[in-house]
């Protein structure tokens, strides 16, 4: 075993010499801003990666509308399975020379200030994550007033609710999906003050295998229409699976999350109880930085809330299930957007 | 004679098993249509200039301090034949009470760094005692309950981050306990990097790296060399011939599972103190499932431990450059799961030609027949996980060897070590 890892550390020390010898060959990695001509996106994923049909998903097809517009290309990293590297893969997008550097998800909130602040020549987004506060000039936040999205999600609800009975089904009891339930529990009481409304998260903050659960999905769902409710909303990611899993399964109906999950969801069998999806636009978000940026028209150190009044977020019409509530939808949407109606972010 | 060829075995074992695995891995890349050589060349790249080399140095450290805590507690039950899954639980309880309990009290600099790394060791071994009393007391297999309390742990950890120990404010995205007072950090170890001549790095090595070292000796000395390590051993190997020869055997469980348990409770430390100063809802996850990886590489001998975490950190840190060069960083986590597959597989092959050698003639001890594998858990109990097989040896203290066997486990070590 000592010499196993004497070989180890052997090995490593002559890698470390073997890539100095190749140094001219990957150039001006090192030196920050090489702002040629081309486009160098660099997009840091949540855990998961690419392939979630959701979020990360979502980010990439935005940055894939940008690079058609504009050429250029993109480097896509997704962090270990714990995510204790991501600093590292922000660090090396920028050191490599990638500009802009975008963060998809909160998680990168709490680490890309410091690493902003480091590669001051490098422009950097996050997803879902305040940049006010951190007061650094090359960051950019690129939010979402997803309460604003679930309160129409929960007006939609109580107005197509036959038992006066609905559910809410959240992935991760963290501060983000309390805002779906704040927006969609509000939006729902405005129809209707006197609905019942089952909430449930699958798992506890700081797990989070409540997003990848389809089964856990489909127990808690289950046990709401068992209770009586006929429409389900969920803000679980992968988990939602199970959601329309057990609405298929009881005749009830369930609303999507993020994409419009009634083109995404494949089975035939769940399309059809899938009533709309809260839409939340990471991808027009991600293209229009990347647009500003080729502008050279990113302000930076401030957040851009996508709401309503922007389309960033909104409800899907596919299959035409709320076609018939649609006004009083749009009533909705515009005295939110108009100030009448104040969406609360916190249950 | 026979000690040199039992270490150039056991030494055997482990390096055909990498170079197997190795060759599975190249496969898997030439059959994803990547070349295999390109994706070594990559995983070595270390980064052109002297400071990113010692960054990826730094990096790798930083993660194997804590995956080799994780293997040391799995590995000290592992040698009591006990498997104790709820390391995961154990650590992730310990680190959220020591965050709160650092940020609650004002203490002078190392009283205050001792008095978290107590409290932090306390309550792993209080979930990990939890347990070992079940087990000694009623006969619960620690693997279901250790399992189940994870479970527990997880959602007590959760409601006291969410509620009493919360110190972010409300609304914000990620939420922390209040952040350890400047007295509570363990100093990083830079100075000593660039005092050997090395670049700087970015990021600080984590202090806790001389207490991981320090523990790691501690655990080989107390397995090794000590009353107790023998009896640890001895019950691990036979619980029925320990007991006739009159060891406590339910009180090497309680205190093989409250060991275990106090190391467990340092696997959050290094980042907590030397990086996160909290507790939040992103802290890193799933080291003590690794940790059980980690053991069983290192065939539960902290030296070996210390290799097997340097390994999957090095493997870790290479998933970013492979990605840079277009190769799914899935890549990793294939020759991280072939390499256990096959060192689990040649210490048992290795096992095997050890014992024919033995038959053979120039056995040590006369090869001992088998304890009756089956019910020989501790106390009233069931017996340990399964049994790797029948047993027979040449082991040079106990007369018998590893008859309950933890998967994986062989010990032609054993023999060379004494």
């Amino acid at each position: 075993m000592k010499a196993a890892a004497l070989l180890l550390a052997g090995s490593m020390a002559l890698a470390a010499c073997a890539s100095d010898e190749t140094d001219t060959g990957s150039g001006d990695g090192g030196g920050g801003s090489a702002s040629g001509d081309e486009l160098m996106v660099g997009l840091a994923y949540d855990t998961g990666g690419r392939g979630d049909k959701s979020f990360n998903d979502s980010a990439y097809a935005g940055v894939e509308a940008a690079i058609e517009e504009l050429g250029g290309e993109v480097q896509e990293l997704s962090p270990n399975d714990d995510g204790s590297d991501r600093a590292e893969l922000l660090t090396q997008l920028a050191e490599q020379g990638y500009d802009p550097v975008i963060g998809v998800g909160f998680a990168y909130g709490e680490i890309i200030g410091d690493i902003a602040a480091e590669y001051p020549e490098t422009t950097f987004a996050v997803v879902d994550s305040s940049v006010e506060e951190m007061g650094a000039e090359n960051l950019t936040g690129l939010l979402f007033a997803e309460e604003e999205g679930s309160f129409l999600a929960g007006a939609a609800a109580a107005l197509k609710s036959e038992t006066d009975h609905i559910g809410f089904v959240g992935g991760v009891e963290n501060p983000l999906i309390q805002k779906f339930e704040a927006g969609y529990v509000a939006g729902a009481k405005a129809v209707n003050p006197d609905i019942v409304i089952d909430t449930q998260y699958i798992s506890p903050a700081g797990d989070f295998s409540g997003f990848g659960d389809p089964a856990r999905g489909k127990i808690v769902a289950q046990g709401m229409f068992d209770a009586g409710a006929d429409i389900v909303y969920h803000a679980a990611g992968g988990s939602g699976q199970g959601v329309f899993e057990a609405a298929a399964a009881s005749g009830g109906r369930a609303i999507g999350v993020d994409s419009d999950q009634y083109e995404t969801v494949g089975d035939p069998a769940l399309q059809a109880v899938i009533m709309t999806s809260m839409l939340k636009r990471v991808d027009n978000a991600v293209e229009s930085f990347i647009s500003d940026y080729s502008e050279g028209a990113v302000e930076g150190g401030q957040d851009i809330v996508n709401d309503l009044s922007t389309d960033g977020v909104g409800l899907s019409t596919s299959g035409g299930q709320i076609d018939d509530i649609q006004t009083q939808i749009d009533e909705f949407r515009q005295q939110i957007i108009d100030g009448e109606i104040e969406v609360p972010a916190i249950p | 004679m026979t000690a040199l060829r039992r270490l150039g075995l056991s030494l055997m074992a482990p390096a055909i098993a990498l170079v197997v695995a190795l060759a599975l891995s190249a496969a898997v890349i030439a059959l994803i249509g990547q070349n295999p050589a390109t994706a070594v060349r990559v995983m070595f790249d270390f980064g052109d200039s002297p400071d990113q080399q010692t960054q990826a140095i730094v990096v790798v450290l930083n993660r194997a301090v804590p995956l080799f805590l994780a293997g040391l507690a799995v590995s000290v039950a592992f040698r009591m034949g006990l498997f104790n899954i709820g390391v995961e639980g154990q650590y992730r309880i310990a680190t959220v009470l020591a965050a709160g309990a650092g940020a609650a009290v004002a203490l002078p600099g190392p009283l205050h760094l001792l008095f978290i790394v107590v409290v932090a060791m306390a309550v792993g071994a209080f979930w990990a005692g939890i347990v070992a009393v079940l087990k000694v007391t009623r006969g619960v297999s620690e693997v279901i309950s250790s399992i189940m309390l994870n479970f527990i742990a997880l959602g007590l950890a959760s409601y006291l981050l969410t509620g009493p120990l919360r110190g972010s404010p409300e609304g914000a995205s990620i939420i922390t306990t209040t952040p350890i007072p400047e007295s509570g950090w363990f100093p990083g170890l830079n100075g000593v990097l660039t005092g050997l001549g090395l670049a700087e790095p970015r990021s600080e090595l984590y202090g806790f790296l001389v207490v991981a070292v320090l523990v790691g000796i501690a655990v080989a000395v107390l397995i090794k060399r000590t009353r107790f390590g023998f009896d640890l051993r001895a019950t691990g190997m036979s619980a029925s011939a320990a007991t006739a020869s009159g060891v406590d055997a339910r009180g090497m469980v309680l205190k093989a599972m409250l060991i275990s348990g106090a190391i467990a409770g340092l696997i959050g430390m290094p980042d907590l103190l030397g990086d996160a100063r909290s507790y939040n809802t992103e802290f890193t996850a799933g080291l003590g499932f690794l940790g059980i990886a980690v053991a069983l590489l290192g065939r539960n001998s902290p030296l070996g431990i210390a290799f097997g975490a340097l390994l999957f950190a090095f493997l870790d840190r290479a998933a970013i450059p492979l990605q840079f060069a277009d190769i799914p960083a899935s890549v990793v986590t294939i020759i991280q799961g072939t390499i256990v597959l096959a060192v689990v597989v040649a210490n048992e092959v290795a096992r095997r030609v050890t014992r024919r050698q033995a038959e053979g003639g120039s056995a040590v001890a006369p090869p001992t027949s088998g304890d009756g594998s089956t019910g020989d858990g501790q106390g009233p109990g069931d017996g340990p996980p399964p049994d790797v097989g029948p047993t027979t040896g040449t082991g040079t203290g106990v007369g018998v060897r590893n008859a309950t066997g933890e998967p994986g486990r062989t010990d032609s070590r054993q023999g060379a070590g004494a």
